[in-house]
């Protein structure tokens, strides 16, 4: 059914019909009204058997989900930025024990300085824990990757990470196609968990394990993930042919094949993306896009297949690794090894930044014209940062860095965009 | 594609009244996209959201730099912040108050803009008189069915319905559809005062 509602909402909704049996939450922007939806549908009754818990921190959700899931129930939480940084060391234990987990992550930017606007360092932060991740370009395919979750989670037996844009997606109304129970309840098998707490016949779950096995667990892990690498387009077929939309999958081009220049990319920005090659191509400009919805495992053939013909690939990412450049972009680099052809980051919309088509545009024009600088921060405000500097090299005690450049910026409330 | 920007004040429903109207517009049959401005939202604090409607999927995540519609929520944001940046030529303009735009200090804005589309609407008033309460979201809706005819009045009271339930509801659509009725009069009167 066709509704016009928040990407929240839409979120809570895809979850219910997956029929979780244990919620556990702690509220932390922009992730909240997610699990404010499905608080709402577990008291009215809408969604049940279903036990929702309130925790007393991220650390303790995700470690309520571990022994909700060990014990045989389909689990679910959802967090973002500090919230998944405070629950990180249970983030591990819930990959190295294989539990099923679905936990949607709002992606929000990581403190100091404290932000609560949308980027991906915080997902990205967790990309070697273990866990898949699964990138949403909107709310219909973040409504739709939620039940591909369940279902890839609890065949794979490993959890997985639904990553949509937080406040970008999880607070914007627009459309989405709602499916019916029936219809998930025949995509989604029941959970037949691989390992049980169950008092009838005694196991126990998380033995210390020494150098005799550790490389060997480990690796079984990464040998799960590789077979993710078929299971996700399998199940992203599965869910076409039975929903009659695409989602999911491991890569997917936008007027890529014969592109010259390919811009690599994660999320919504996918979409303002696709809106200013449309107007690039309109001028006769060879460009397409090429979107990563399975960041985790990282599809490293598929990457190199949809890229080798081009001249130029320019990864545009929310992310930014300190002293290296970008996050997406080392992954991407990877899958193109041996190739030669010019390649760019583009660190992008850092802590909110609006990622507007005019600076899209002048930015990509600047790779294809070859002027573009390997590492690029889009919009930087050089003024205020060079005031910074200025001001460090004049005085030993030059202040905190946020305030300062805050004070140098003025009053932000006289901004529109 | 149309997009419009709602100006207003932490407090006043400015992102509901963002979401209402794309609720209204998918009651048309169009495709709509409302988002919250990427600010902090305190009570009291300069707040925009922001809606776009279309007959096709909407792409675009970028905020709205220029608007074919604007909803000014709280007059007391004209002279702090620039409302009016990027305003299309041809756009909307829809402001909550009881004074004209000359009396407001907007004189050149009415000079540039085209004066048909450009209207001032007691939403405050309205609201109190219907809600008891001083918000002028969904009223502003109303008028900007009459101003524009780019939704329909049947629309903007679903939409309501959508969002509130019961009194609240019924009193918001009824400040509506007084608002509707109110800007559908002045563009009467203009109308008869050019052409005697």
């Amino acid at each position: 059914m066709l509704r016009q509602v928040e990407g929240s909402h839409a979120v809570a909704t895809a979850v219910a019909l997956c029929r979780p049996e244990v919620i556990c939450a702690y509220p932390i922007s922009p992730q909240t009204h997610i699990v404010e939806g499905l608080g709402q549908m577990v008291k009215s009754g809408a969604l049940a058997p279903c036990e929702f818990i309130n925790v007393e921190s991220e650390f303790a959700a995700m470690s309520v989900a571990i022994g909700a899931s060990a014990t045989g129930a389909r689990s679910y939480t959802a967090t973002a930025s500090q919230g998944l940084l405070f629950m990180a060391e249970a983030v591990y234990n819930a990959s190295g024990l294989g539990l099923p987990i679905v936990m949607t992550v709002a992606n929000r930017a990581i403190g100091a300085p404290i932000n609560i606007w949308n980027d991906h360092s915080d997902s990205m932060s967790q990309r070697d824990s273990g866990w898949l991740q699964l990138f949403a370009e909107n709310n219909q395919e973040a409504l739709d990757l939620h039940i591909q979750a369940f279902k890839l989670a609890e065949e794979l037996s490993m959890p997985v990470m639904v990553c949509m844009d937080g406040f970008i997606l999880t607070h914007a109304y627009e459309r989405v196609d709602i499916p019916e129970q029936a219809e998930v309840d025949a995509f989604l098998p029941r959970y037949e968990p691989r390992q049980l707490l169950d008092p009838a016949d005694p196991v126990s779950i998380g033995a210390m394990v020494g150098p005799e096995a550790f490389t060997e667990v480990r690796y079984l892990a990464h040998a799960k993930q590789l077979s993710a690498l078929d299971a996700i387009p399998r199940i992203a077929g599965e869910f076409a042919a039975r929903f009659g939309r695409d989602a999911g999958g491991l890569v997917r081009g936008y007027r890529s094949e014969d592109a010259e220049t390919i811009v690599v990319a994660l999320g919504s920005v996918i979409g303002t993306l696709k809106d200013t090659i449309d107007e690039m191509r309109a001028e006769g400009i060879r460009i397409g896009v090429l979107g990563i919805q399975s960041f985790r495992p990282f599809p490293l053939a598929a990457v190199r297949a949809a890229l080798q013909h081009a001249n130029n690939v320019v990864v545009l990412e929310k992310s930014f690794c300190v002293g290296l450049g970008g996050v997406v972009s080392t992954d991407v680099r990877l899958a193109l090894s041996g190739l030669q052809l010019h390649g760019y980051t583009v660190v992008a919309g850092l802590g909110g930044r609006a990622i507007t088509k005019a600076s899209l545009h002048r930015t990509l024009r600047e790779a294809i014209a070859g002027t573009l600088a390997p590492l690029t921060f889009m919009d930087l405000d050089w003024r205020i940062v060079n005031r910074q500097l200025e001001r460090e090299a004049a005085h030993r005690r030059s202040g905190p860095i946020a305030e300062n450049l805050l004070r140098d910026v003025g009053a932000v409330a006289a901004r529109v965009g | 594609m149309m997009q419009i920007r709602i100006h207003g004040r932490g407090g006043q429903g400015v992102v509901t009244a963002a979401e209402m109207l794309s609720i209204a517009a998918f009651e048309q049959g169009r495709h709509a996209q409302a988002f919250p401005s990427f600010g902090s939202e305190r009570t009291g604090a300069p707040v925009v959201a922001f809606c776009r409607i279309a007959d096709r999927e909407i792409r675009l995540r970028e905020p709205i730099l220029a608007p074919d519609v604007l909803i000014v929520q709280d007059p007391t944001l004209l002279h702090q912040v620039d409302v009016f940046q990027g305003l299309q030529a041809d756009g909307y303009v829809l402001i909550n108050s009881r004074r004209s735009f000359q009396e407001l200090g907007l004189a050149d804005i009415q000079q540039r803009f085209r004066h048909e589309r450009l209207a001032t609407l007691a939403a405050t008033e309205i609201a109190l008189k219907h809600l008891g309460r001083p918000l002028p979201n969904a009223v502003l809706l109303g008028g900007f069915a009459a101003l524009s005819g780019l939704i329909t009045l049947d629309a903007v009271a679903h939409a309501i319905h959508s969002k509130f339930k019961g009194q609240v509801a019924l009193a918001n659509v009824a400040a509506a559809t007084e608002a509707f009725a109110c800007i559908v009069r002045t563009r009467e009167e203009s109308a008869h005062a050019e052409t005697s």
